[in-house]
């Protein structure tokens, strides 16, 4: 009932039709629970929605078209701005692409090292998408621990690249710093309490009954959905499709490290969050074979090709002619040769991949960015009808969509 | 007399390239070289004209006629297990030939192999939706129309994605300065404050690293600078600064840096 002496509410997000009981209600594009810019449009019969309408692009900075105006090591730290949660998966997918494109080997230690750097990533990828999640639906504690351990992998982050966030700490050819002294042990350090971490979190939400409610038989994506969605990551090994990249077309080391494939045929949230548990305990197992490989290794850090990367800095300070080629490599940039090339990388949110045309100038004749949380916004659109409200921020929550990636 | 700026491809330019300077190319290898590939290539071409074939970085390209995109990929799909649309964007060549060029990116998850099918079509020309094959097509194709102004025939919802409804040109296209043109510049000005405001607003600065040297009220003295020590204050007075803790509010006290403990070790 109105009362007289209260305003009365005015929704400007609600538009109600009297005739067929047809709510549509927009959500976001500031709604906490919507990770940064999504607007949903929802139509609803009651609390049930009927038809979704994910609406993108407040986030759009056009970052294809930056590429076609950057020489290539320019564009570095704008692939930082993608998935600002993992960037230096981002810098690696790139920087990938590029030595695919020349064809460039790229040293022992660097591989090793980005091993290191892409696991971490997808650690803290992972930490931040359980404590936003966990958030959203009202677990604040698991919010707090996960982001005391995330905090440790920025702060060992910061200690290799000195960024938290936006790392660019990868080069097209290698990495342009080795490990400093106390990275491993700190690595390990952290590495050791993981196990007992990750305890943590499941003992509070594994048989919690709110998370279950939550989360069991909500959002399920069946196998053939999942495909025809172009799903990828744990989004689409929760479907019961056993891909992962990083198995399947390995690169970098990761056909001589052990780890397994955490798979699931349930397709729901619950699905979802365990995978992605599962996963960090496979990236810490990574991590330890991967710090055993450091020790075997030479010192090299950037490959060699003087045509393309830059000499080391003691060859620039001493030679004529690598301070030239240094020079022109600076000031007019790399001019891989003419072709295209596709090359798929693991990003902890699914396939990112690089797709680059060059015609043999500076500048990429084209860059398309495929970057895997697009269609899993893209999924709303078939996923949510027929759930409730509530349950679309658990759905978001899952689907792991970040919109530095899904906008660029 | 003005130096030549071809109008078609306004794009970055280097400022030197060597006349001599022959780009080498990315090496392709014959499609026979890879059994898989050979398989998969022979199933194409049983039924449809395919123009152009080759391998490229250890995947397969083939360039068929834009006609039968559906009917190549549906044939992927259903008879050689390509069963992921990775992903599928233009690339405008219309400074060079008049012509987009289309790229769809194929996944075969059991034979782990990955196929890329391109063709051109014209200008103003349209494709053909392959979203009823593929749901992931449904948005990387309003990307495409979004970016290129590519048209796709029979596709369930063609509206813009990225940028707004009402947006003007496309900007992937070559022709699109990456500033952006003239609608753009005014766009949020009409927006927000209406086209008669115009005048008193002036066009958005598009360009993050200009600096306006006659600009003295915003941002830089660039032209106008004064001995050090000039008094530029024109008479205004000076605004104290006052932080909380000075003023004693309650409850808040003054950081202490003698009796804070900075912890560095992660087993406090």
């Amino acid at each position: 009932m109105q009362q007289s002496n209260r305003l009365r509410p005015f929704f400007e997000n609600i538009t109600f039709d009297r005739d067929d009981n047809e709510l549509i209600l927009n959500f976001g594009p500031q709604h906490p629970s919507a990770h940064g810019q999504l607007r949903l449009m929802l139509h609803l019969q009651q609390e049930q929605i009927t038809k979704a309408h994910p609406d993108i692009g407040y986030l759009h900075r056009g970052m294809e078209k930056m590429a076609e105006n950057m020489i290539y090591n320019e564009f570095m730290p704008t692939t930082d701005r993608m998935d600002y949660i993992a960037s230096s998966s981002n810098n690696y997918g790139f920087a990938l692409a590029v030595e695919e494109l020349i064809g460039l080997d790229v040293p022992r230690r660097a591989k090793v090292i980005r091993m290191m750097l892409l696991e971490t990533n997808r650690l803290m990828s992972h930490l931040f998408w359980l404590a936003t999640t966990a958030l959203d639906i009202g677990a604040m504690t698991v919010f707090l621990f996960a982001f005391r351990e995330r905090e440790y992998l920025m702060d060992l982050i910061e200690d290799y690249c000195g960024a938290r966030l936006t790392h660019a700490a990868i080069r097209i050819g290698g990495v342009p710093l080795d490990l400093p002294d106390n990275f491993i042990a700190d690595l390990r350090k952290f590495l050791d309490k993981l196990p007992e971490n990750i305890k943590d979190y499941e003992d509070l939400l594994d048989t919690n009954r709110i998370w279950l409610m939550r989360m069991e038989n909500v959002g399920v994506i069946s196998k053939e959905m999942a495909q025809s969605w172009g799903c990828s990551g744990v989004m689409l090994r929760a479907s019961g499709v056993e891909w992962d990249i990083r198995k399947e077309e390995p690169y970098e080391l990761y056909d001589e490290v052990e780890f397994n494939v955490p798979v699931s045929d349930k397709g729901d949230n619950y699905a979802r969050y365990k995978l992605y548990m599962a996963e960090m305990r496979e990236s810490a197992k990574i991590l330890y074979q991967v710090i055993d490989m450091y020790a075997g290794t030479g010192p090299e850090l950037m490959a060699h090709a003087p045509q393309y990367i830059s000499a080391p800095k003691i060859d620039i300070m001493t030679q004529n002619y690598s301070l030239m080629q240094h020079f022109v490599l600076v000031t007019q940039g790399m001019r891989p040769p003419v072709g295209e090339v596709y090359v798929a990388t693991e990003s902890p949110k699914g396939e990112l991949g690089f797709y680059i045309n060059s015609q043999g100038g500076a500048y990429p004749y084209r860059l398309k960015l495929r970057a895997p949380s697009f269609w899993h916004t893209g999924i709303l659109t078939d996923l949510l009808p027929g759930h409730y409200i509530p349950d679309v921020v658990s759905i978001i929550g899952t689907t792991n969509i970040v919109f530095g990636e899904v906008d660029r | 007399m003005r130096a030549y700026t071809p109008k078609d491809d306004v794009q970055k330019k280097p400022y030197y390239t060597d006349r001599y300077w022959v780009a080498p190319q990315v090496a392709k290898s014959d499609v026979s070289e890879d059994a898989v590939f050979a398989h998969d290539l022979e199933a194409i071409k049983a039924k449809f004209e395919v123009l152009d074939a080759y391998i490229q970085v250890k995947q397969m390209v083939v360039v068929i006629n834009a006609a039968d995109n559906f009917g190549v990929i549906e044939l992927m799909k259903n008879e050689l297990e390509y069963n992921q649309l990775s992903e599928l964007s233009a690339i405008d060549w219309l400074a060079t030939e008049g012509k987009f060029e289309i790229f769809y990116q194929m996944l075969s998850m059991s034979k782990r192999k990955r196929i890329r099918v391109k063709c051109k079509i014209d200008e103003k020309e349209s494709i053909q939706s392959l979203s009823s094959l593929f749901r992931s097509a449904d948005w990387s194709e309003r990307e495409m129309y979004d970016m290129f102004g590519v048209v796709v025939n029979n596709h369930p919802f063609m509206k813009r994605i990225l940028m707004p409804d009402d947006w003007e040109g496309f900007p992937l296209r070559k022709i699109y300065p990456l500033q952006g043109d003239e609608f753009a510049q005014w766009y949020e000005v009409d927006k927000i404050f209406g086209k008669e405001a115009r005048e008193i607003i002036g066009p958005e600065n598009r360009d993050p690293a200009r600096v306006d040297r006659y600009d003295t009220e915003r941002f830089s003295r660039l032209g106008h600078e004064v001995p050090r020590g000039t008094d530029i204050s024109q008479g205004e007075p000076d605004t104290p600064l006052c932080y909380q803790e000075n003023e004693g509010v309650f409850l808040i006290q003054k950081f202490d840096a003698e009796k804070s403990v900075v912890i560095s070790d992660r087993d406090r």
